[in-house]
């Protein structure tokens, strides 16, 4: 289950005040709170504008700058797909139609039973062995339909937290 | 002295996104189950990537491959008996011997694939350190003079002489200085960053605090893109081990200087691989580009003097302070000094790193060592040095692989990446996404990267659907002529390069029978 923030407002209030040693704390700290909750909550955002001293526009400015950061809850499982230029050119957008095609599944988007988020990156670095995602942080390569297909059903059909 | 069998399983990400985890699982697995005893090390990888996982036996005759491995092989290895498996199918012969290895000219990459990349004691085994020991024993100037007699440039994609760079910083007096490695390797195509970083981290831990000891820095730090959460794990453990080993820390191999070194991540934005956009977001700020003046060598990260340099201009440097700067120049022509690390990527059948001496041409790479396309279609283009590099076509292949070679042809190195496509692409279709990508990923400073490259996109999707082609196409050069000349960095700024190099070489594709508007 998701936690939400709200309720979780100590917890994330220790998480910010953990990293304000650090210079330049503020993306130490929003990546500590999307690793713990799944994604940045809006409670969050008067809570680092008070630990970092800046405006919450500030704040929420440099949220959105970062394709990084969620604004909400993901699927328990998150698959990133690479879509920059080697991934195309050995068919990541025939992977993104058969996403949509055959499982329903949108890119940028969380399935409606809450499985699965696809979303979309530039590049993993993984271009000679592409198309490439990464699964909950594992690196995938050489994906055809069928392994995609594989990763999606997997994802369905597993119901614990994200990892 | 031990009789076990030394087994190497890579640890890469890439070996591991197609299963070499699981092959070294079943691995210690059969060994225990045959009672045989095995000593399984997870080096990082060759480079060889299109035979990963790479499974290498220690025999008295050198290190033997197997490859690709997979989970169901792994058992038949073992019964062909490891070091005796010569004849196993799967077989390839001595790794060192073969083709692909032999051809190069490792130095940057000497120890990647070879060695355990979190053992301290194999890194010194192999020549690690020796660097820093000869650093240690010079002036800051002197150091900073090696370098730059080195002839070595950034190899993150602007070739600025980096001895210039460390010079500047040297020079300036300050309370705290700093030294950055650009790791955020945003270029399609390109991996060198992460493989070194994942199978020889302590190399570019050894350049930065060599970076640090000459311009007088205390404190680094290694900028990684978020998309690496493998190279990521590797970093923090190396740091820890270097801190352990006074690689890093109060004293350097007990110097009296200090340095030390953090690991930040950035967050999926390909702006933050420029430098002032990655010294905001390091600040903790939006990423948006700084005006230059002033550079960054002077008022860099928190306003202090600061070295920016790309992953493997820091990790070249140990080579060249333990070798001297006279050996390093003495590979490459031209002003294109010493190795350069190529990574053939995308539609190819060989595809992988490559560190070569400067000057081979595209051709060498693309057919001799890509050695065609993975759909076995003839290859139509090349886009050479990341999403804002240019598309290629076969006539141009036999240009050598250097900065001045390549803007000969309106084309750029970048970081040595290169993208192949078979004869399926469509090129108005990859003009349109160059345009695409630069409106997503823009910081939104200047008006001619922002507004122009989302016009750009609606007159791609125009011109694909045949309204009005000619005024469009002509409308579309206009554009990025002011693209080029009104940016205020590259993004903007050389997002015409892959847009203009599709249309004149592929100027078919601009006028093929029309398309539905594109959907998404
Ligand atoms: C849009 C853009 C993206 C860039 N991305 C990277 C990158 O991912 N890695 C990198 O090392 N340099 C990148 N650069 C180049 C850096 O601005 C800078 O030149 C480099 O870090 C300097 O280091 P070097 O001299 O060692 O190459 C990028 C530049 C631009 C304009
Ligand atoms: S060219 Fe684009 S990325 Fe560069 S400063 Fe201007 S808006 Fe920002
Ligand atoms: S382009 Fe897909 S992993 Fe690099």
């Amino acid at each position: 289950m998701t936690k939400h923030m709200q309720r979780d407002e100590a917890f994330a209030a220790s998480l910010i005040s953990e990293h304000l040693h650090l210079e330049g704390a503020m993306l130490p700290i929003l990546h500590a709170l999307q690793n713990e909750f799944g994604y940045v909550d809006e409670a969050a955002i008067p809570l680092l504008a008070e630990a970092l001293n800046i405006s919450k526009a500030e704040v929420l400015g440099t949220i959105t700058f970062y394709h990084d950061f969620r604004h909400e809850p993901p699927g328990r499982t998150v698959i990133k797909l690479c879509r920059s230029e080697a991934c195309q050119s050995v068919g990541c957008e025939e992977l993104v139609a058969h996403a949509k095609s055959h499982h329903n599944l949108s890119m940028d988007n969380t399935s409606e039973d809450g499985s699965v988020t696809l979303e979309t990156v530039y590049c993993l670095g993984n271009c000679a062995l592409g198309p490439a995602a990464l699964v909950n942080d594992e690196l995938v390569g050489r994906i055809d339909q069928k392994k995609f297909t594989q990763i999606i059903e997997h994802a369905a059909s597993t119901a614990g937290g994200r990892s | 002295m031990t009789s076990s069998i030394r087994i190497y399983v890579p640890a890469d990400a890439a070996a591991v996104s197609v299963g070499a985890n699981a092959v070294a699982a079943k691995m210690i697995q059969e060994a225990e189950h045959r009672k045989i005893a095995i000593s399984l090390v997870r080096n990082g990888s060759r480079g060889m990537l299109w035979l990963e996982p790479l499974v290498e036996i220690e025999t008295p005759q050198g290190r033997i491959g197997f490859g690709p491995v997979g989970v169901d092989d792994v058992a038949s290895l073992f019964e062909a008996g490891l070091g005796q498996a010569g004849k196993h199918p799967l077989a390839l012969g001595i790794v060192d011997e073969l083709q692909w290895m032999k051809q190069q000219t490792r130095l940057t990459f000497a120890r990647v694939g070879l060695i355990d990349p979190l053992s301290m004691e194999d890194y010194k085994k192999h020549g690690g350190l020796v660097g820093l020991q000869t650093a240690l024993a010079l002036s800051g100037a002197d150091i900073v003079e090696q370098v730059r007699a080195s002839g070595l440039r950034g190899r993150g994609g602007a070739g600025f002489p980096t001895g210039i760079k460390w010079k500047t910083v040297h020079d300036a007096a300050a309370d705290q200085k700093y030294i950055v490695c650009n790791a955020d390797e945003g270029d399609s195509g390109t991996f060198a960053d992460r493989m070194l970083m994942e199978g020889d981290p302590f190399t570019l831990i050894e350049g930065m605090v060599i970076a640090g000891v000459a311009v007088g820095a205390t404190k680094g730090y290694i900028y990684l893109r978020s998309e690496y959460p493998h190279a990521h794990a590797v970093l923090q453990k190396a740091i820890a081990v270097a801190q352990e080993s006074a690689l890093l820390g109060p004293s350097i191999l007990g110097s009296g200087k200090a340095f030390d070194l953090e690991v930040r991540l950035g967050a999926g934005a390909y702006i933050c691989g420029e430098e002032t956009s990655l010294l905001e977001s390091l600040e903790g700020k939006r990423g948006i580009v700084r005006a230059k003046p002033p550079i960054p060598a002077l008022h860099g990260l928190f306003g202090k003097p600061t070295i920016v340099n790309n992953v493997l201009s820091l990790a070249s440097v140990p080579w060249i302070m333990a070798h001297g700067a006279q050996s390093y120049a003495d590979f490459g022509l031209g002003r294109s000094r010493g190795t350069l690390p190529v990574q053939i990527a995308g539609n190819v059948k060989h595809g992988g790193l490559i560190e070569l001496a400067f000057g081979i041409t595209l051709r060498e790479i693309i057919e001799g060592f890509g050695v065609g396309t993975l759909s076995g279609r003839p290859v139509r283009a090349v886009q050479i040095g990341g999403p804002l590099g240019a598309y290629v076509p076969p006539e141009q292949f036999d240009t050598p692989m250097d900065y001045e070679a390549l803007a000969g042809i309106q084309a750029m190195l970048g970081h040595g990446g290169m993208v192949v496509f078979d004869d399926t692409v469509d090129m108005a279709k990859q003009a349109r996404f160059a345009f695409e990508f630069c409106a997503k990923e823009s910081c939104g400073k200047c008006t001619p990267c922002r507004i122009g490259a989302t016009r750009g996109v609606e007159l791609m999707d125009h011109i694909i659907a045949g309204k009005d082609r000619d005024q469009n196409i002509k409308t579309m050069r206009d554009l990025t002529q002011l693209m080029t000349d009104a940016s205020l960095c590259a993004m903007g700024g050389l997002t015409p390069m892959p847009v203009l190099s599709a249309l004149n070489h592929y100027p078919e594709d601009f006028t093929r029978p029309a398309m539905p508007l594109a959907a998404e």
